[in-house]
This record gives structure tokens, sequence and C-alpha cells, in this order.
């Protein structure tokens, strides 16, 4: 049985780790693309993963105002997202797309 | 009692980051812009939201708290605003749903589609 220090040390480190690699996952996406959409939803969701880390980050060292940190780039993140809707509403889809394929299997990755 | 604070906090912030591989994994695998919406607004989303939880459970402080809670509310309010907005700007632009979908409701143009292009 670990005490409660050591578990919340091991639990963080985990937790970081893991963060890391599902921002990678997500910048791995916004780089492939392949439309706009795609990049914007990706960025969305780099917010949210930055997110995570500034609370993990807070529990593990203590500050307060990360919290603070969080929600301002939650806002900031959010404000972007909805700029960018109203950017690719006023545009039409990119002329260059490939046109429909057939479909070969419900898993099959992205382009 | 303290030793409990720190054993919940550990499994949530766990399980908050591992909703939030679960969410860039979808982000990687699935087909389209609209399925792969529904894996970065919702496990994304409810992945930063424990973490956030965590950490107000952690803090020793009734205004750290508050405002991590407040910051759990405004993402849990704003994260399915921008997700329906950026899905009816990208359908309404033009970007195809992959062709393994079943049916596309909005196929023929909603009503209101001429005043929201504006």
């Amino acid at each position: 049985m670990m005490s409660g220090e050591s578990f919340l040390g091991f639990c963080v480190v985990v937790a970081l780790v893991v963060l890391c690699i599902s921002f990678l996952l997500t910048v791995v996406r916004i780089l492939r693309g392949p439309t706009l959409p795609d990049r914007v939803l990706g960025l969305d969701m780099l917010v949210a993963v930055a997110i995570g880390f500034i609370a993990v980050l807070g529990i593990k060292t203590g500050f307060s105002f990360h919290v603070d940190i969080a929600i301002s780039l939650g806002l900031v993140g959010f404000l972007a997202t909805v700029a960018f809707a109203r950017f690719i509403m006023s545009r039409k889809a990119d002329p260059e797309l490939p046109p429909r394929r057939e479909p070969r299997s419900p898993w099959e990755p992205g382009r | 009692m303290t030793f409990l604070i720190d054993y919940l906090a550990g499994i949530l912030i766990v399980i908050g980051a591992f909703f939030t591989l679960t969410a860039s994994i979808g982000l990687l695998r699935l087909p389209d812009l609209y399925t792969r919406m529904h894996a970065a607004s919702k496990a994304g989303t409810l992945g930063s939201c424990v973490v956030l939880i965590a950490l107000a459970v952690h803090a020793q402080d009734v205004a750290i708290a508050t405002r991590a809670l407040a910051g759990v509310a405004f993402f849990l309010l704003t994260a399915p605003i921008s997700a329906h907005l950026l899905a009816k700007a990208a359908h309404a632009a033009g970007y195809h749903l992959w062709p393994g979908s079943v049916r596309d409701e909005m196929a023929g143009g909603t009503r209101n589609d001429k005043t929201t292009q504006s």
C-alpha cells in the first residue's frame, strides 16, 4: 500500500506521459489535414489537451493561478474556433478535394 | 483524510488523461470531419473537465475549487457550441461526409441557409 503522496506523484507522471502522447497524436492530425475544418478541430482538441496539462501541473506544483490560466485558455480556444467557423462558412470547400470514394472498411484511417 | 484526497485526485487525473488519449486516437483514426468531431468534442472535453475536477478536489482552498468548477461549467457550455458551429459551417461550405455515412439530414440545405450564409 503506497502512501497518498507517492501515489499522487506516480499518477501525475502517468497522466503527463499520456497527455504528451495525445498531444503528439493531435499534432499528427493537424499536420495531415486534409481539410481546413479538420485542422481547426485539431486546434480545438489541442486546447483541451493543454488545459489538461495545466490542471495536472497545478496539482503537481500547488500554484493556484494555474486555474485562471486554464479558464482563459479555454475562452481563447472557444473564440478562435468560433472565428474559424465563421471564416469557413464564408468561403467554399477546397476545389482540389478528391471526389467521394468507395468505402473500403469502417476503420480505414483518415487520409 | 488527506491520503484519501490524494488517492481520489490521482485516480481522477489518470482517468482524465486516458479520456484525452481516447479522444486523440479517435481524432486520428476516424474517417471524416463529422465523426472526428464526436471524439474531439465529447471525450476531449470530458478529459479536461475530469482533470479540473481533480484539481478542485485536491485544492485545500474554497476559492481555487470554485474557480476550477466554474471552469468545468464553462467548458461544458462552450464545447458543444463550438463543435456544432464548426460542423454547420463545414457542411454549409460543402465538405462531404465520408462514403460510409448512412444519411445526411441536411443534404438539401436547410430553410435558413440563406440567412446564415452572410
